[in-house]
């Protein structure tokens, strides 16, 4: 008795259910910070981590694709970290934002946009082609799925290409934010992301919303913003160019 | 009041996306372009205004940088949520796409980096 209304309380209140989770998520990562590394990997980076691990045991558990989200009571993380209150935290952390950083390095930023779709389009054409696939139409999906796992689909629609390999694009983008998350507090000191310009330079290469949002919130909360404007132009630019350009100079080598 | 800064960013938040979302439409891309970096763009000027045009109280203020604190367990949240078991178990290409996409990004950071005009502060 006490349990089925225990169950339909958290239903009803799951947003904050996901509150008092989150909280304990987040104070159990940074004891663990402080006690087990004495502070050398970050309280955030290892909330993350953990964020992932959970998801996963949860995608396993239930066989849906929200992570933990779709464990029964949990709901609510869907709603906290969905789409609307990432948006919504990321465009507050720009209130501490100086115009003159963006400036410095605007072009560059803007440049790395362009730079990091052809760089991951062309990374992942290439591991396509180097596994046997020569129809330019699943060469050119696979290659968007590398840059993002919206520019995937979005490309693979356009061009006509099967669910298998639409689903396979899928899988590009979302291996690639995922590692982007984990990856990025651990190599951010040797390749000199430490600075507001490195991270608009890094947004545009890197390009995954979410990717780059978990990378630098667990490296450097400071830099978000600046990562995160050159970001958001990166889907945009890659479903622009993937099914019309990228996929014709494809076509071209093909044939 | 803190709603005040909470209504600000809101309101710049859905404007940003809102133009995202145009631009997407007018590029006849099925995406949204920009929209949170216009929606950060909105905020800062509005921040950098001169104070007698808008001025941005201590507690409106306060609305503002509550969201921001919140930023780091939404993408918390945002991690749990994501779709993990697939990635893991997509197969090879999928698995060595994105890695190699990733790798060859990383390396590319110190190259772009020579780009910037001004080098001086911010510890370059």
């Amino acid at each position: 008795m006490i349990w089925d209304a225990l169950t339909q309380l958290a239903q009803k209140n799951s947003l904050l259910v996901a509150f008092v989770f989150v909280g304990i998520a987040m104070w159990f990562s940074y004891q663990l910070s402080k006690r087990l590394t004495y502070g050398w990997m970050h309280g955030s980076a290892i909330a993350i981590t953990i964020g992932l691990l959970l998801a996963y045991v949860g995608g396993v558990s239930t066989g849906g694709n929200k992570g933990l989200a779709d464990v029964g009571l949990l709901g609510g993380i869907a709603i906290m970290g969905g789409g609307m209150f990432r948006d919504f935290a990321i465009v507050a952390t720009a209130f501490g934002v100086h115009l003159d950083d963006l400036k410095k390095a605007g072009f560059v930023g803007s440049f790395s946009v362009i730079i990091g779709v052809l760089l991951s389009f062309t990374v992942g054409a290439l591991v396509a082609l180097a596994f046997g696939y020569t129809d330019p139409v699943v060469i050119t999906t696979i290659g968007a799925g590398a840059a993002t796992y919206i520019v995937g689909p979005v490309t693979g629609a356009a061009l006509g290409a099967s669910s298998d390999i639409i689903a396979l694009s899928i899988a590009a983008g979302l291996v690639k934010s995922i590692l982007v998350m984990i990856v990025t507090p651990l190599v951010a000191k040797r390749v000199g992301l430490d600075n507001p310009s490195a991270a608009m330079i890094y947004g545009g290469l890197m390009g995954t919303t979410s990717g780059v949002s978990g990378g630098l919130a667990a490296t450097d909360p400071k830099l978000v913003p600046y990562g995160a404007m050159t970001a958001t132009f990166y889907t945009g630019a890659g479903c622009l160019l993937a099914p019309s350009l990228l996929f014709l100079i494809v076509k071209a080598f093909a044939s | 009041m803190v709603i005040y800064g909470v209504a600000i960013l809101a309101a710049c938040t859905l404007g940003g996306l809102f133009l995202g979302d145009l631009l997407g439409q007018a590029l006849n891309v099925q995406a949204n372009v920009g929209g949170v970096g216009f929606a950060m763009l909105f905020l800062i000027l509005l921040a950098n205004l001169p104070k007698k045009y808008f001025n941005i109280d201590v507690m409106s203020r306060e609305g503002v940088a509550f969201w921001s604190s919140m930023y780091i367990p939404i993408i918390v949240a945002m991690a749990a949520k994501q779709d993990v078991v697939t990635a893991v178990a997509s197969g090879t290409v999928a698995i060595i796409a994105g890695v190699l996409a990733v790798a060859a990004s990383f390396a590319m950071i110190p190259v772009l980096m020579r780009f910037v005009i001004d080098k001086e502060g911010g510890g370059t």
